[in-house]
């Protein structure tokens, strides 16, 4: 049997349990627990006069009622502000309970605890909250205008303001470099709100223990470490005392790195309280209303450029709409400003954005977390000059690419990690050649004449990205060999869906030699792996990877120097194959890798075979030496952590062919191709199911997606029936085709490939529509309604 | 308040199961927390996504717009029923062997309507199974690998259909 699994594609370990219902997701478990539910604000902006709980008080099974004045110490705080930045001048966060004011419809109030969901429920819609109306702001326009505010002490509704420069050629200012250039654009553009909406909600189940005087608490997070940091701080409990565990996760896309959501705190706060078991699981509405979304901007866009197409300079305004907190700074319009520039070198760039309030749920990242943003405006950018110039829209693009030679490339930026945005690795070049092959670039016009010719309407779109992946500050790894020849492999950062067990368990067979049914991974859980970061911005495997690699390379160290001592060998003789050390070229000279790890511990009570067995190998211990040397550990065990310099840079391009109907404007995607390059692939068909997931969710943006507040802030299409996710007829088949170009940067030669598909889609879908319509798309999502209209204004 | 109960009988997974329910009981938390058989989830609670499709006396419903007690006496087959003696069932093989989950929230779901499809329709078109899977949402996968485990699993139905007749 073969152990050098990296880069196979090894069916998932986690499976089993999930396609046979033995999956344990947040609400799966706690059976018997008290069930909290909330009572939310139905006004998007209004002060709370009175609440008025006494009608509740009957309902049967009711065990608690909490409003904000409950609240003990640092609980009654708001909640903290992730991320500071010094451009974020006027970062607000919420309170876990609304405190005399609420600024967004669904804004949690009140929480009652009952026996279970129904009569927790029964309970709110007792409750009588009297409110002041007060004047919501909504959308982008009406909040710049800065008349009615959503925070009184935030002038004109700006949160953050930030100007980067970075000077072209002999120092020139963009703005400077659009005047002289030959040729210059100008242009608006939108993007609509959309959000992660994983199948599964957030959820909270805690349970207290009175005499250990500890807490356990399971969240359907993206990060566990943090939660357990943010509870243990919020109820003033010491750390050791805390366990956070992440069960199955049904799913996170973004909104589960934020931490602590109000109910992470408070639900554990009332399991302590009532010394009861506590359980919220969020409903479909809830989710809506109350957690995040992501993508709402609008851009203005100012370009010059030469003849061929290269960009002199470019100065971008964005307006970005956060909502109605910032509980994670202002990552997203950062990122969004810093990945805008693509594959591409723009001579000089300045990029201004104003992160702006609103009553709506709050902004926080949704895969792609601000890139889909910052790519439609390039790629709508670069198709623009190609029409201006009567160029070849990939021509233009090929003529502003990075070339392989000029890697690392420093774009002259400060990226979100705070580190220089400098790219690794990458070949833009003949990723754009493998694409137009793929999708028959070369061939469209003929394709479309024909199409024309049956008086059908088609047209071709295409999309380039970088992303920064595997952001920092670190991820660690633990690897340990028990007696059993068993490898327990854990890991602080979450999983949700991604597939982790499996890829951390290749790295891992890799590296040590074992097969792969002997290796266990466990993710997510504060009680295995008490440092971590989380997971996010397609981090997972190029962080975690990359510690467990290190990890398990200490353990190998470790089991060569103990087997070698046993074989009286040299170590540097040494290899493990399928479980055994043995000398190489030698097959008979061999000891598992079992037996060292029972030879690793000088206490050797005879518990199981291997251990009775190992006595044999117990070299004459020396009277004048400890039995555990100085400096060594007993068990064979290793831990290490990965903390990159800065982020790995993937890149990728996607060109679709989109059919629009003549008469109902209907858009029908006929084919979609992804060229994609994350590095060294660990497992080719989870990054190909990371590809195809990324891409659905960038067609609903493009065609489906939006948030339809009206202007009393009330969103109008909160459920499935009205946000319109896509289903299978609505995402196409997509063809793909891979790249490795390996990051220098870490051991493994691995970038991140969580988020990219999902990045370039609405540029490409814009792209595809314009070329099949004659029409400028500048908004994005397009329903055929908006296409129907763009046609009447022709 | 107490609310009047009803004594409902249901044959879950060919077991014969009873619970006390009030009336407004929905069977997806009848299944999931009366009878803890929580592998059919909820995704939406209002009959969209899918993912806590169970078969009613064989046919897919949804058993969130379902209540327990207008079920009582029926039979109902949950994801945890599909294998056959510690045997994964062809369309549960077919979604591990074509990657056709990744979170697994919604995949519940999916495998109890391809289950009853593919019961009706041993040999569906591209066009047809398409259509079967159209009333289940699922966020991660993009759906193409689900298509590609429909076809998969009817190819797998149709081995085994073919030994037991041997």
């Amino acid at each position: 049997m073969t152990t050098k699994l990296f880069g196979e594609p090894v069916r998932r370990r986690e499976d089993g349990r999930l396609i046979t219902g033995q999956g344990r997701y947040l609400d799966d478990l706690g059976e018997g627990a008290l069930a909290a539910a909330f009572v939310r604000s139905p006004h998007a902006h209004a002060r709370i006069l009175d609440i008025d709980v006494s009608a509740a008080l009957d309902v049967e099974g009711l065990v608690a009622i909490y409003t904000w004045e409950d609240l003990p110490g640092a609980l009654a705080e708001p909640l903290p502000l992730l991320i500071p930045h010094p451009a974020l001048t006027h970062g607000r966060t919420a309170y876990p309970l609304a405190r005399e004011i609420v600024r967004h419809v669904g804004e949690p109030v009140v929480m009652v605890v009952a026996r279970d969901r129904y009569l927790a429920e029964d309970a709110c819609a007792l409750i009588r909250v009297d409110y002041e109306i007060l004047k919501p702001v909504v959308g982008i326009e009406e909040a710049v205008r800065g008349v009615h505010l959503v925070h009184e002490d935030v002038p004109g509704n700006v949160g953050a303001h930030l100007v980067q420069e970075v000077p072209g050629p002999g120092g020139v200012t963009a703005r400077d470099a659009i005047a002289a250039a030959p040729h210059t654009l100008e242009f608006r553009l939108d993007i609509e709100r959309s959000a992660c909406m994983p199948l599964e909600g957030k959820g909270v189940y805690a349970r207290w223990d009175a005499d250990d005087g500890s807490l356990r608490v399971y969240s359907s997070t993206q990060t566990s470490t943090s939660v357990r940091m943010a509870i243990a701080a919020k109820l003033g409990l010491p750390l050791p005392k805390v366990e956070v565990v992440a069960p199955d996760v049904g799913g996170g896309f973004g909104v589960k790195i934020v931490h602590p959501w109000p109910e992470e705190v408070l639900v554990p706060w009332a399991a302590r309280l009532l010394n009861r078991e506590v359980k919220w699981a969020e409903d479909r509405r809830e989710h809506f209303v109350s957690s995040s979304h992501e993508r709402g901007q609008v851009q203005h866009v100012r370009v010059g450029f030469d003849d061929e197409g290269r960009v002199l300079g470019l100065d971008v305004e964005i307006l970005h709409d956060h909502g109605a907190y910032t509980p994670y700074g202002i990552i997203v319009p950062i990122i969004t400003s810093t990945q805008l520039l693509g594959p591409y070198k723009v001579g000089a760039y300045r990029v201004e954005f104003s992160s702006i309030y609103t009553n709506t749920v709050q902004v926080t990242p949704y895969r792609g977390a601000g890139r889909p943003q910052g790519v439609f405006c390039m790629e709508r950018t670069m198709d623009r000059i190609a029409a201006h110039l009567g160029r070849d829209r990939t021509a233009v693009r090929a003529a502003n690419f990075i070339q392989p030679d000029e890697f690392p490339y420093d774009q002259g930026m400060t990226f979100q990690d705070g580190r220089p945005l400098i790219y690794d690795s990458g070949d833009y070049p003949e990723a754009l050649r493998l694409l137009k092959e793929l999708i028959g670039w070369d061939s469209f016009p003929e394709e479309k004449a024909r199409a024309a010719a049956e008086g059908r309407r088609i047209g071709i779109g295409v999309g380039c990205y970088v992303e920064g992946t595997g952001v920092g500050p670190y991820e660690g790894g633990h690897v340990q060999v028990t007696s059993d020849g068993r490898v327990h492999v854990s890991t602080g950062l979450t999983s949700q869906g991604q597939g982790h067990e499996t890829v951390f368990a290749q790295i891992a067979a890799t590296e040590l030699g074992v097969p792969i049914e002997k290796v266990s991974v466990v993710t997510g859980d504060t009680r295995r792996f008490g440092y971590a970061v989380g997971t996010f911005a397609s981090r997972a495997a190029v962080m975690s990877g990359n510690a467990i690699a290190l990890a398990c390379r200490k353990v190998r160290e470790k089991a060569l120097r103990i087997a070698a001592e046993a074989l009286e060998a040299d170590p540097r003789d040494l290899e493990i194959t399928d479980g055994m050390v043995h000398v190489a070229g030698v097959p008979s000279a061999s000891i598992p890798l079992a037996t060292v790890a029972v030879l690793s511990n000088p206490l050797r009570y005879a518990f199981d075979e291997e251990a009775r067995r190992a006595t044999q190998f117990a070299g004459a211990a020396s009277d004048d030496r400890p039995p555990v040397a100085e400096g060594e550990e007993p068990g064979l065990e290793g831990r290490d952590y990965y903390s990159p310099v800065r982020s790995t840079f993937a890149a990728g391009m996607h060109a679709a062919i989109v059919e629009t109907d003549r008469d109902t404007a209907e858009i029908r995607i006929l084919r979609y191709a992804v060229v994609h390059d994350c590095g060294k692939l660990i497992n080719p068909m989870i990054v190909e199911g990371q590809i195809h997931g990324g891409v659905a969710q960038g067609v609903g943006g493009a065609l489906y997606e939006k948030m339809a507040y009206d202007e009393h802030g009330q969103l109008l299409n909160a459920s499935f029936m009205d946000f319109l996710m896509p289903y299978a007829t609505e995402v196409p088949r997509i063809e793909t085709a891979h790249l490795e170009t390996p990051s220098p940067l870490n051991p493994l030669g691995i970038k991140g490939a969580g988020e990219a598909g999902v990045i370039p889609v609405s540029a490409v879908i814009a792209g595809a529509v314009e070329d099949a319509e004659d029409i400028t798309i500048a908004r994005m999502p397009i329903s055929p309604s908006d296409l129907y209209a763009l046609r009447q204004d022709r | 308040m107490n609310e009047t109960r009803h004594h409902v009988t249901l044959t879950v997974n060919g077991v014969l199961r009873e619970a006390t329910v009030p009336g407004r009981r929905l069977l997806s938390d009848c299944l999931r927390h009366d009878l803890g058989l929580t592998g059919t989830h909820v995704g939406c609670e209002h009959g969209v996504c899918g993912a806590c499709t169970v078969l009613l006396d064989g046919e897919p419903v949804r058993s969130c717009l379902t209540f327990a007690v207008t079920v009582d006496g029926h039979e109902i087959t949950t994801v945890e029923g599909l294998a056959r003696d510690g045997e994964l069932s062809p369309v549960q093989r077919a979604f591990t062997e074509c990657h056709a989950l990744q979170c697994g929230f919604c995949t519940p779901g999916f495998l109890c309507t391809v289950t009853a499809f593919l019961r009706d329709n041993p040999v569906p078109t591209e066009e047809e199974a398409l259509e079967a899977v159209a009333g289940n949402l699922c966020r991660c996968t993009g759906y193409q690998n689900i298509l590609k485990a429909v076809h998969r699993a009817a190819e797998l139905q149709a081995e085994l259909h073919a030994e037991e007749d041997r």
